[in-house]
């Protein structure tokens, strides 16, 4: 969206702050634990160049109260000035969400992927798969959940450009979602790297499936091993991935990647939004910092059934989810294996913590196959 | 404006944060197939990206519903909505040849009537009641003053809720009844309201979904009903009021009358305080969906029609009564037993009492065919005239 003068913003400022209030009483999620009337009267009169609101940062956790065991954001970022507009509302959030990150806090950014030691060894009898992932904002366009068509697209053109720009280990070729053959359509899903429309409603409510498929796609280099998804839930999803355990080969590739790509939309003078507060910008709060979730699929069956297991995985600073990515439930003893944090550590840090971690853990399953204990084994916190 | 935030406006601004060309913002619709798909030509976004109406409706909240669907090759979807009152006048290019085109040829000079006299229907008591299982008269009211459901604030929403509760807690007699808000009813209550296929919930079709109708649900939805359970009132669902008088057997006289007894008073409540409901005489009642503009009236019937269905010319002589069937779970159901929802095809153009007469003359001609066919008689001399 243009910056246009939002009308209907002002229109609703007739209205009381307790008339507008949304009701949250049944709501638990970060928005809702934060937001009260005090700061909503701070920040309705108020907008971002663009014309996002607090209403429309809010929406998505007005919408969806929630679930009593897994803690949702409840909110989301327009544009990049979003963050600093409605401070007073995502500082706090971002805090309770990033363990205690102050808003005086500064975010290191290390894509030097030589910094990160070992990672080339990992049990590939336990490690099946390993993949880093992240996301990118353009700087000079909305996000997501606010954007206009013009503008999607305008990230689409600038995106097909830098892409096919790569060649080497990172030749490819871009599939629009508008415009593939059945038989690209076929392939892509038998890859496991076709994005289908949103039906959470945690993004639907936030505006992020307006229009589709227009202008959203999906690229990926010839060898199948790095791919970009382009205006899903953020301007860009980059994904570097491969069988096996050799984490360092992956995060390598990740890096060289993700920065010829920065490169060639510096150029057209559309670098990523970055700050030395938030690291890089995204849509979601969550999703600060690095963006990064670098994890394994690892076959953890008997460490799995440890009464230790959580407390592991929490000193480690590590999370598990299923086989199917997050909501879903492991098959088999496998295990998706990444990193929890994402803002106020470095990229390297971050996959140093899962390969370290992975690492001790394969050790781990190796010595409860033999009957023996682990107990002097289990680390300190991280 | 803090440092920092200066440093990201002025970069912005720098970069190419200009206003995006006509072009590069028009819809793709090459795989559309809805009214406004049919309609919304480039040069026309161009002119009516310009415009926004006063409450802050743009082109783009009037069509998202429609690029978001593209519609069924079957089922012609509107894929137009309007935010507020004003929409039907600051959008006009692109709603006057939709509702055209919905509304048999409806043109943007002509006059709509209403008619809420229920003394001028003719008949409509003696439906026989072994073949008419129930009759139903439903319209909408949108109150003047507010935005539409897709476009108003949660504050909007709280002061028609409270307005209507106001205004139906005045009602009295055969209209008596309470208001049962969707966030805090009791377990009971709503076990209830579903036995008496009274409640309603949360949208789920992408149609309304896509163009902002569910927003904060269920903060200042409810539903009220009188104590007899014949007069039904849904709040902030679809449109601010949906009116609903509805009973067992073939007496649409009855059900009509305390449609229209029951509307007319509702609307004196709301003018008492204040807010008429928005009406003119061109749309006549103007609702959300250009779809239910004119009388917003869809009256029914559950009418069994078992051999009368099979029939080869049931299509043709449907479309002569200008009526329509659906199964009976309504819109998209499918017909269960030889049992349709017959109701009136139009809504623009003519008075609530003419579409419940056409409903009236033609389930009462229907049935008669249907008796005609269980004796094995022809029912040929029977065909009616296009009405």
């Amino acid at each position: 969206m243009a910056a246009m003068k939002n009308c209907h913003n002002d229109y609703k400022m007739k209205f009381s702050v307790d008339e507008e209030f949304p009701d949250l009483s049944q709501h638990n999620n970060h928005m809702a634990k934060v937001l009260n009337k005090d700061i909503y009267s701070k920040l309705r009169g108020k907008s971002t160049p663009s014309g996002f609101t607090v209403d429309d940062v809010i929406q998505t956790g007005v919408d969806n109260p929630g679930h009593p065991f897994i803690m949702t954001v409840g909110c989301v970022a327009g544009d990049e000035e979003s963050y600093e507009v409605f401070k007073e509302l995502l500082d706090p959030i971002i805090s309770d969400r990033h363990g205690g990150y102050k808003p005086t806090d500064k975010h290191k950014t290390d894509l030097n992927y030589e910094n990160l030691k070992g990672g080339d060894d990992l049990d590939p009898n336990y490690v099946l798969s390993s993949r880093v992932r992240t996301g990118r904002s353009i700087k000079g366009f909305t996000l997501p959940p606010h954007n206009s068509r013009g503008e999607r697209r305008g990230i689409e053109k600038l995106s097909i450009e830098a892409l096919s720009s790569l060649d080497g280990e990172f030749k490819g070729k871009y599939y629009p979602l508008n415009g593939m053959t059945d038989a690209e359509q076929e392939q892509l899903i038998a890859d496991h790297f076709l994005f289908d429309k949103p039906v959470s409603p945690l993004l639907t409510c936030a505006g992020m499936a307006r229009d589709w498929p227009d202008a959203r796609g999906i690229w990926h280099n010839d060898n199948k091993t790095f791919l970009v998804w382009v205006n899903e839930e953020d301007h860009l999803r980059v994904i570097s991935m491969q069988k096996g355990g050799n984490m360092k080969e992956v995060f390598r590739r990740f890096c060289v990647g993700l920065q010829k790509i920065e490169e060639i939309f510096k150029k057209h003078n559309h670098g990523f939004m970055w700050n030395e507060h938030l690291g890089y910008i995204l849509t979601c709060p969550s999703n600060l910092g690095t963006g990064l979730r670098g994890g394994v699929h690892v076959k953890l069956p008997k460490l799995s059934t440890h009464p230790k297991f959580e407390e592991i995985l929490t000193r480690l600073r590590l999370q598990k989810r299923g086989t199917g990515g997050v909501d879903t439930a492991s098959v088999g003893g496998v295990f998706d294996i990444s990193n929890a944090d994402r803002l106020g550590s470095s990229e390297v840090e971050q996959v140093q913590l899962v390969v370290d971690g992975v690492k001790l853990m394969v050790e781990m399953e190796k010595k409860l196959e033999k009957g023996e204990s682990i107990d002097g084994m289990i680390p300190a916190q991280k | 404006m803090s440092d920092n935030i200066e440093r990201i406006s002025e970069s912005m601004a720098k970069l190419s944060m200009k206003w995006l060309s006509a072009e590069d913002e028009y819809p793709d619709l090459s795989k559309h197939n809805n009214h406004m798909a049919k309609v919304l030509t480039l040069p026309m976004y161009k002119k009516l990206r310009e415009r926004v109406t006063p409450n802050g409706f743009t082109i783009e909240g009037v069509i998202q519903t429609g690029v978001d669907n593209p519609g069924h090759p079957f089922i012609m979807t509107v894929g137009c909505v309007a935010g507020d009152e004003e929409t039907y006048e600051v959008f006009k290019e692109l709603l006057d040849p939709v509702i055209e085109d919905r509304h048999g040829g409806y043109k943007p000079t002509d006059k709509h009537k209403t008619d809420l006299n229920p003394d001028n229907l003719k008949g409509g008591d003696d439906l026989d009641p072994k073949y008419v299982l129930s009759s139903r008269v439903r319209t909408g009211r949108s109150i003047r003053g507010f935005c539409l459901p897709p476009h108003c604030s949660r504050g909007e929403r709280r002061a028609v809720e409270k307005l209507s509760v106001e205004a139906l807690a005045a009602l009295s007699g055969d209209l008596k009844g309470k208001y049962y808000a969707l966030k805090n009813m009791t377990e009971a209550e709503q076990q209830q309201l579903i036995d008496d296929h009274f409640l309603f919930d949360k949208p789920v079709s992408p149609l309304l979904l896509a163009s902002g109708m569910a927003r904060d649900w269920p903060d200042a939805r409810g539903i009220w009903h009188n104590d007899n359970k014949t007069f039904l009132v849904w709040v902030n669902e679809e449109d601010h009021l949906r009116v609903i008088s509805m009973q067992k057997g073939g007496k649409m006289k009855e059900v009509f009358t305390r449609f229209c007894t029951g509307l007319t008073k509702i609307e004196t409540l709301f003018r008492d305080r204040g807010h008429a409901f928005m009406w003119n005489e061109h749309l006549g009642y103007v609702l959300t969906c250009p779809s239910n503009l004119g009388t917003g009236l869809r009256a029914g019937v559950h009418v069994k029609l078992p051999n009368m269905s099979k029939h080869a010319k049931f299509e043709e002589i449907l479309t002569k009564l200008r009526l329509q069937k659906r199964g009976t779970g309504g819109v998209d159901t499918a017909a269960v037993g030889g049992v349709f929802d017959i109701s009136n095809a139009d809504r623009l153009g003519f008075s609530e009492v003419d579409l419940v007469q056409m409903v009236v003359d033609g389930v009462k001609l229907l049935v008669e065919m249907e008796k005609r066919l269980e004796k094995g008689q022809p029912i040929d001399n029977l065909i009616p005239a296009q009405k």
